[in-house]
């Protein structure tokens, strides 16, 4: 599977922009697109207006008893990993979490297997592992408290946090 | 067979620091042994600090096994043996009686409590004795007195002594406070081991109970700490990278089991405290942890989602890892296997279904495969079994709030402990202490 995301991956940076997060931004950014293609004229390309916006979204959700990261948040983690690529000296810590349905022991694993699943995707595409923490708070650090199922959906996730 | 009846000992207000009473029997058994245990008699000047009488009826109602008459009912209000009549206490349907006296023991600062106990059926005297302390000591004299009461009237030692650890966070100007405490089996003077901006988990005894670790991230890691109970001096136990969790001392006292994730996926290993040597238990790329030990030492009991949803597995210590034989099959998730001192009983946290999102605290027969669910709420976990195997006590959750229950092991009764405020759980039952 890490194989078939790779090549997506290398696909996704020559390919079209069909991410549909970006969208609002690269319409305001429409036209520098075309004219440029590095920042060197002063002017953001499409590609790097995406990159930024991307690298904004830290924090990555799970579903219910699933350790691996949703299809539409590849192409997010694609850019973090090419901006830890491009920034050798930068440094960054994956904090896994789960919710607070079963045991809490169980749940620190959950969160670390959410986390290496991130860490994983990140190296593949182009980070070095000394340059990622990974650390698993499993249930113990939630972020929205109380019984909802809302609640529940905000503390399954993965956070990206600089250091 | 139940009663479902609450009975709540106390309903007032429980601001103050005596807040005993506020301990809640929320189901007991349909008949309960009677018994009356009239007021000590305070022969000395003032007011004690600590109601001893009072504190024997808390602890045998708790357990469930008893009720106590209420003084007003009394025909008469004996301190000692000469002034007992037995016709008296037939009269009332009272099986066994309990008198007592405390007076200050001459030339010193220590009181002397005198209790005796009696058999009405039989008019028979069980037990006499006089116990020394300081004023401080009066609530351990109290529980001494409930542990002797409780083996003379049931078979089974008393667990009145024991102490509990716990795990609480809370709220404290928009940061969560991570405190370890430890408090007598009934939440009461609950002291703080530890505090942290940063959490802390998975406290457990040493077989003596002058021990314990836990997991602390006070490092931004997890990592694995002893800490002795007299002295407070802490050890850092682990240093591996990944997950340092679930420590669980062996019955000898020497090793430690824990949960390492430091060659790719959480494994069981053991690790020796004098030696340091560590010895690898399980080997599986799937999710091993939350290790028990067997009554001998030679065997682990563990947890681990190798079939896709977590289950209950036993190995040997030391067998290859192929070796491992599976305890649980009928439910969607079973976890946190531990067995109850008859080795034959395992208590668990238990999902029977995928449709049904209850975690609920149980006891699996490994032999006859019998089950029997003791729990009727949620989100019930970390079970941790009494000393004297009569109790199991689980975190789980009220009005939003974590909470600590207990649960006889027969599922009669239930009693939960008074927590003030934060989110309260991971109960860890200390052992005996002598």
């Amino acid at each position: 599977m890490v194989i078939s995301l790779f090549a997506f991956a290398a696909c996704s940076s020559t390919g079209e922009t069909d991410d549909a997060a970006s969208d609002s931004q690269s319409t305001s950014a429409g036209s520098s697109a075309t004219s440029s293609t590095g920042s060197s004229s002063g002017r953001l390309s499409q590609e790097e207006i995406r990159a930024q916006n991307a690298l904004r979204q830290t924090v990555f959700y799970f579903d219910f008893d699933v350790a691996e990261f949703k299809t539409e948040d590849r192409d997010t983690l694609t850019f973090h990993a090419r901006d830890l690529a491009a920034n050798p000296n930068k440094r960054v810590r994956l904090e896994g979490h789960a919710d607070e349905r079963g045991t809490r022991e169980y749940n620190l694993a959950l969160g670390e297997r959410r986390a290496n699943g991130i860490l994983n995707y990140l190296i593949v595409n182009g980070a070095s592992r000394s340059q990622i923490e990974v650390v698993s708070y499993g249930e113990e650090r939630p972020a929205q408290s109380g019984q909802a199922e809302s609640a529940y959906g905000r503390n399954r996730r993965v956070e990206i946090v600089a250091r | 067979m139940m009663n479902r009846a609450l009975v709540l000992i106390l309903l007032c207000a429980s601001f103050s620091a005596q807040a005993e009473l506020s301990i809640q029997i929320t189901q007991g058994v349909d008949n309960p042994i009677p018994i009356s245990v009239v007021p000590f008699a305070w022969e000395g000047a003032g007011v004690l600090s600590e109601n001893v009488s009072q504190i024997v009826i808390n602890d045998l109602q708790q357990v469930g096994e008893f009720r106590a008459l209420s003084p007003g009912n009394m025909l008469s209000l004996p301190n000692e043996e000469n002034e007992v009549f037995y016709r008296d206490w037939r009269v009332l349907a009272q099986d066994y009686l309990l008198v007592g006296k405390i007076t200050r023991a001459t030339g010193s600062q220590l009181v002397q409590v005198q209790y005796e106990f009696f058999d009405v059926n039989r008019e028979l005297k069980l037990a006499g004795e006089v116990l020394t302390g300081s004023v401080t000591q009066l609530r351990d004299i109290g529980h001494q007195i409930s542990n002797v009461v409780f083996e003379l009237v049931t078979g089974t030692r008393g667990a009145f002594t024991t102490q509990i650890l716990y795990i609480v966070s809370e709220e404290v100007g928009g940061q969560t406070v991570f405190r370890l405490e430890k408090a007598d089996y009934d939440g009461q003077r609950a002291q703080v081991l530890l505090e942290s901006n940063e959490p802390i988990m998975s406290p457990s005894w040493s077989p003596n109970g002058q021990d314990i670790a836990y997991v602390s991230f006070e490092t931004s890691l997890p990592r694995i700490y002893t800490q002795n109970i007299a002295t407070g001096q802490r050890r850092q136990i682990t240093n591996y990278p990944n997950i340092n969790s679930s420590p669980v001392w062996s019955p000898d006292g020497n090793r430690l089991a824990m949960v390492l994730s430091k060659d790719g996926s959480p494994d069981i290993y053991v690790q020796d405290l004098l030696s340091n040597e560590l010895i690898r238990v399980t080997d599986h790329p799937a999710i091993d942890t939350e290790p028990s030990w067997s009554r001998d030492g030679s065997a682990i009991v563990f947890m681990s989602d190798r079939t896709g949803q977590p289950q209950i597995y036993q190995m040997e210590v030391g067998a290859s890892s192929f070796n491992v034989e599976r305890l649980t099959y009928d439910c969607f998730q079973c976890m946190k296997g531990q067995f109850l001192p008859d080795g034959v009983n395992m208590v668990h946290v238990r999902r029977e279904t995928r449709q049904d999102p209850n975690y609920q605290i149980a006891i699996l027969n490994v032999e006859t495969l019998r089950v029997i669910t003791l729990t009727d709420t949620s989100l019930d976990e970390s079970p941790s079994v009494a000393p004297n195997g009569s109790m199991i006590m689980y975190a789980t959750k009220f009005a939003g709030r974590g909470v600590l229950d207990a649960v006889s092991i027969d599922g009669r009764v239930k009693f939960r402990l008074p927590s003030s405020q934060g989110d309260v759980r991971e109960p860890s039952w200390s052992p005996f202490f002598n």
